[in-house]
């Protein structure tokens, strides 16, 4: 058996059912592990108690015979996810102790599949960040490189699954925030078709783009929590009425006419020119082409296909998601719960006082963006404009999906860059969406596989992105790749970090 | 067109806004409870809250009950119609926006008929669309605070809008009293203004007739017919006070004061403001598919328009009293209970529409809890069609019913005494009587004065003591004198 701490989803499964580990063995290795490496800033909250009385009722389950695959595994949720048993701040001073009646339906889900959660991860403010340097509270680090961002915004999850403190995390991804970081930190990330897990209990940022997904340490990881994490809830109404899918089954199941040595024979793989510009820095398209490279090899096929509207995917996204949030966010007025401002003199103070104290900057600069787009007089220019284009980049995608399979390109345009360089010029970090925004519009489901490494030994990630539904497609695509190489493997652990 | 409502030579033009409650039994996107009354926040769950991540549900029966509104005004039901967010700061408006309808609501057109007088006056809807309410913010019962009561926040609306179609308050009023019938027949509200489950908005400008139409100023929150009425009559000479003045009408929002009977306008501010409304992302749009309409039309109670065809066509009665008829469905079914039982349709409406109606609004209560019921006012008017009594008679065993000194029809006609004389012999014999002591009225009535026919009639009533069927009298008199 591997070191505790270096066992996957899968392997922990393994591991536990066959009674060659507790539960709360485990738990506790991976909590003393968590408050060793707090320096990384994954976490905002450890609940040792909890997660060990939660290992506890586990390990009783594993006891009774019981062998549901995610019995006894313990991960943490990106503190975006309200929990009843545990604190939610979204990263905000504005819901500083803040706790929920209700758990996320994510994960009411996941802790009915036994999993135990060990606390609640880092992540920007509201969602809002490529960096994880929006947080209130502390920044988020990659580990692979301390002085680097690990990405964002679930950037305490990559963390924590990077540097081996889980053998898996939730996150969301509204623009690319599980993809990026899985990319930064050489982790696998999936963010499925819009409406595939329910958003119910997830604090909303944009509402029509926000998806939950599994990060974990391969494919197959990431399968056998999303299988759990999804499916139809009642309580969310853009929930997607299907029954629920065994995405380890889809993974495992062999194409048409393909074989052990050529398990991806007939897959024809899309590869969009605008997403590769010349801009593109030569460590990414030199690991992506070599990742592209090893699917050829299972027997993929690659087609040049174009998104010609990529570029419009930026403003459209940074029109949309803010104009959403911007009224999502009025909720946090001081009123009912969270941060009230100290001392105000009439409600108008009230509510500027609170939210002036309870918003950092990027969250205040989103809202303000937001509000803006949608006024009158600029709605139509701007919202109304920007929905169009989100539909015309959408039929883009279907355009290119007649001639492929899959949509294969980098993940960002760069490795992971030096912490506080994006701290002048916010619009640098939104240029740096390009990729995945395209998929976010469109609904599509998205995954970010790690291929290698790039400038300074950093992780470097392949965006695969499927048709909608497609998320067995893409899980077996990326499963198989990882069967044939290691780069999944690749940890930071060796390093000191 | 002729013009006779006009006020100090200006037009009125008045366009409603109706909020109305639907009577479902949970909110609109909330499962929590509608009833009135609870203890404050004790019917609101983390969704009416607006707890983070909290997100809407919709409510299919209050979409049925927009749907059935939809049907009874002939207004088109949107196959497709869209939730928009109204965006908004303030306290009782948990989540800073209200889900509503903007660009296509669920209910589009149709129009509302009702008489003014003797007048009949049709109205159209501009639409109807399905919103949540919001919370009570309570002022009196907390020192230099305001307490936020959330068990409102997220009761289903639909709100009525009127074209301006309306010239006078007295239109208003009986387009008001008319929505507000038809709401509680269709069974979609229960009319408790009260407790606001009905609430009355009025749009009111002023225009010299053939300009086009004034700037408006929008009368917020009437629960009241009465109110509704003295509030556009103020701001009706308030306006018109303004432009003699030469002041300019500011559009404004303004609330009427029922102890002074004045409008005032509320802080200019409400009416700048920008809601930036856009479709609300976390509710697909609403599809509503014709076998869905066609379910409920099949369900549907017959519309009180069509049921006041019906009374004409069948019953012979005027197309008033079939309107007066079908003003609520207890009526209606008041009326045909006592028809059922052979009353003439139109002795039953006359009665419905005097005695009864007179008695149940002095005493402001409604027919379902009238005292006489349909079976007693039946076997009444049967007596009087078969000449048992006269209507005056019958008035005071009415009375004696209404007041419960008794209650079978025959047992007080008896007791009181009331029964008509059916003796023709016995009456011809009073009647020679009533001539030969009445020489001088004879003569005066042979020489051609009308008048003295009637002190005669007069004399023989009191001769029979009130008991003469009068017809009769008239007719034997008649027939004596020649």
């Amino acid at each position: 058996m591997k070191s505790l701490h270096d066992m996957g989803v899968a392997e922990t499964r393994q591991a536990l059912q066959s009674k060659q580990v507790s539960s709360v063995e485990l738990t506790q290795a991976l909590l003393d592990r968590a408050a060793a490496h707090q320096h990384l800033g994954a976490f905002l909250h450890l609940d040792a108690e909890a997660a060990l009385a939660r290992a506890a009722a586990a390990d009783a389950r594993l006891a009774a015979g019981e062998s549901g695959a995610l019995i006894g595994v313990p991960l943490a949720h990106k503190d975006i996810f309200v929990t009843a048993d545990m604190p939610t701040t979204a990263g905000s001073k504005m819901l500083e102790g803040y706790r929920s009646p209700f758990d996320a339906t994510v994960v009411a889900r996941l802790n009915a599949a036994g999993t135990v959660s060990l606390g609640k991860l880092n992540c920007d403010e509201y969602a809002m960040g490529s960096a994880n340097e929006n947080s209130a509270y502390f920044p988020a680090t990659n580990p692979w490189d301390t002085t680097r961002v690990p990405g964002g915004s679930s950037g305490g999850s990559a963390a924590a699954v990077a540097a081996r403190l889980l053998p898996g995390a939730t996150g969301t991804d509204t623009g690319g925030s599980i993809r990026q970081p899985a990319s930064f930190t050489g982790i696998t990330g999936i963010k499925p078709t819009y409406g595939v897990c329910s958003r119910y209990g997830m604090i909303a940022f944009a509402s029509s783009l926000d998806q939950a997904g599994p990060m974990a340490r391969s494919a197959e990881d990431c399968a056998l929590l999303l299988s759990a994490m999804s499916g139809f809830d009642e309580r969310d109404a853009t929930s997607v009425q299907q029954a629920p899918q065994d995405f380890h089954a889809q993974m495992l199941q062999p194409r048409e006419g393909a074989s052990a040595a050529q398990p991806l024979k007939g897959l024809r793989i899309g590869l969009p020119r605008e997403f590769f510009p010349a801009a593109l820095a030569a460590d990414v398209d030199g690991a992506v082409r070599a990742g592209l490279k090893e699917l050829e090899k299972l027997g993929a096929t690659l087609v040049d296909v174009s998104l010609p509207r990529t570029e419009l995917a930026i403003p459209v996204y940074y029109i949309i998601a803010p104009a959403e949030a911007s009224s999502n966010l009025s909720r946090f007025d001081g009123v009912k719960f969270g941060h009230r401002a100290a001392k105000y003199t009439d409600l108008l103070d009230m509510y500027k006082k609170t939210r002036a104290e309870g918003f950092g900057a990027e969250v205040k600069r989103r809202i303000m963006i937001g509000t803006y787009v949608l006024s009158h007089g600029y709605y139509d220019a701007y919202y109304l404009q920007a929905q169009k284009l989100r539909r015309m980049i959408a039929d883009d995608f279907q355009a290119c999906f007649r001639q492929c399979d899959l949509i294969a390109g980098p993940v960002a345009p760069s490795v992971a860059w030096k912490a506080g360089e994006g701290a002048e010029d916010p619009v640098k970090a939104y240029l740096a969406d390009i990729f995945t925004l395209p998929g976010s519009l469109a609904g599509l489901p998205g995954m970010s596989v790690p291929v290698g490494f790039g400038e300074g030994g950093m992780p470097v990630g392949l965006q695969l992105l499927g048709n909608y539904f497609k998320e067995g497609q893409l899980l077996h695509a990326a499963h198989a790749l990882q069967q044939a190489t290691d780069w999944h493997r690749a940890s930071p652990v060796s390093r000191p970090f | 067109m002729a013009n006779s409502k006009l006020v100090r030579g200006y037009e009125v033009v008045i366009g409603l806004e109706n909020h109305v409650q639907l009577s479902t039994q949970s909110k609109i996107f909330s499962g929590s409870s509608t009833a009135f009354g609870a203890a404050p926040n004790t019917q609101a769950s983390p969704v009416d809250l607006a707890l983070p991540g909290t997100l809407p549900v919709l409510n299919r029966a209050a979409v049925e009950r927009a749907i059935r509104f939809g049907l009874a005004v002939g207004a088109k039901v949107a196959p497709l119609s869209i939730f928009a967010r109204k965006n908004y700061f303030y306290p009782d408006l948990p989540k800073g926006y209200q889900i509503s309808q903007f660009e296509i609501p669920v209910v589009q057109g149709g129009q509302v008929e009702f008489f003014v007088g003797e007048e009949r006056k049709t109205v159209r809807l501009t639409r109807a669309h399905l919103e949540e309410d919001a919370g009570k913010s309570l002022h009196e019962d907390y020192h230099g605070q305001t307490g936020i009561d959330l068990n409102r926040a997220g009761t289903p609306l639909l709100e009525i809008v009127s074209e301006p179609d309306m010239r006078s308050g007295a239109e208003a009023a009986e387009y008001a009293k008319t929505l507000h019938a038809l709401v509680m027949w269709l069974g979609i509200c229960d009319g408790n203004m009260q407790e606001g489950s009905f609430r009355c908005d009025v749009n009111v400008s002023v225009r010299r007739p053939g300009e086009p139409y004034g700037t408006r100023r929008e009368i917020k929150n009437l629960n009241s017919f009465r109110y509704l009425l003295q509030a556009v009559d103020f701001e009706v000479n308030w306006q018109i006070d303004q432009i003699e003045d030469g002041l300019p009408i500011q559009q404004a929002t303004v609330l009427f004061n029922p102890d002074t009977g004045e409008t005032r306008a509320m802080r200019s501010k409400e009416d700048s403001a920008d809601y930036r409304y856009f479709p609300d992302p976390d509710l697909p749009p609403l599809v509503i598919a014709n076998d869905w309409v066609e379910r409920v039309r099949g369900e549907m109670p017959e519309l009180p328009a069509v049921m006041a065809a019906r009374f004409q066509n069948e019953d012979g009665l005027p197309a008033y009293d079939a309107a007066m008829m079908t003003a609520s469905l207890a009526l209606a079914r008041f009326y045909e209970a006592a028809k059922a039982l052979g009353a003439q349709p139109k002795l039953v409406a006359n009665w419905l529409m005097g005695e009864v109606s007179r008695r149940l609004n002095s005493e402001e209560r409604s027919i379902e809890s009238s005292p006489v019921s349909a079976a007693q006012l039946a076997a009444l008017i049967l007596r009087i069609q078969d000449g048992t009594v006269s209507n005056n008679a019958a008035r005071q065993v009415f009375d004696s019913l209404w007041n419960a000194e008794g209650s079978d029809v025959d047992a007080l006609i008896e007791s009181k005494g009331l029964k008509q004389m059916s003796d023709t012999g016995e009456l011809e014999r009073i009647l020679d009587e009533v001539l030969a002591a009445n020489a001088k009225s004879v003569e005066e009535f042979r020489a051609g004065k009308e008048k003295a026919f009637n002190a005669l009639v007069g004399q023989a009533m009191k001769a029979t003591k009130g008991k003469a069927n009068p017809t009769q009298v008239n007719e034997l008199l008649k027939k004596k004198l020649g």
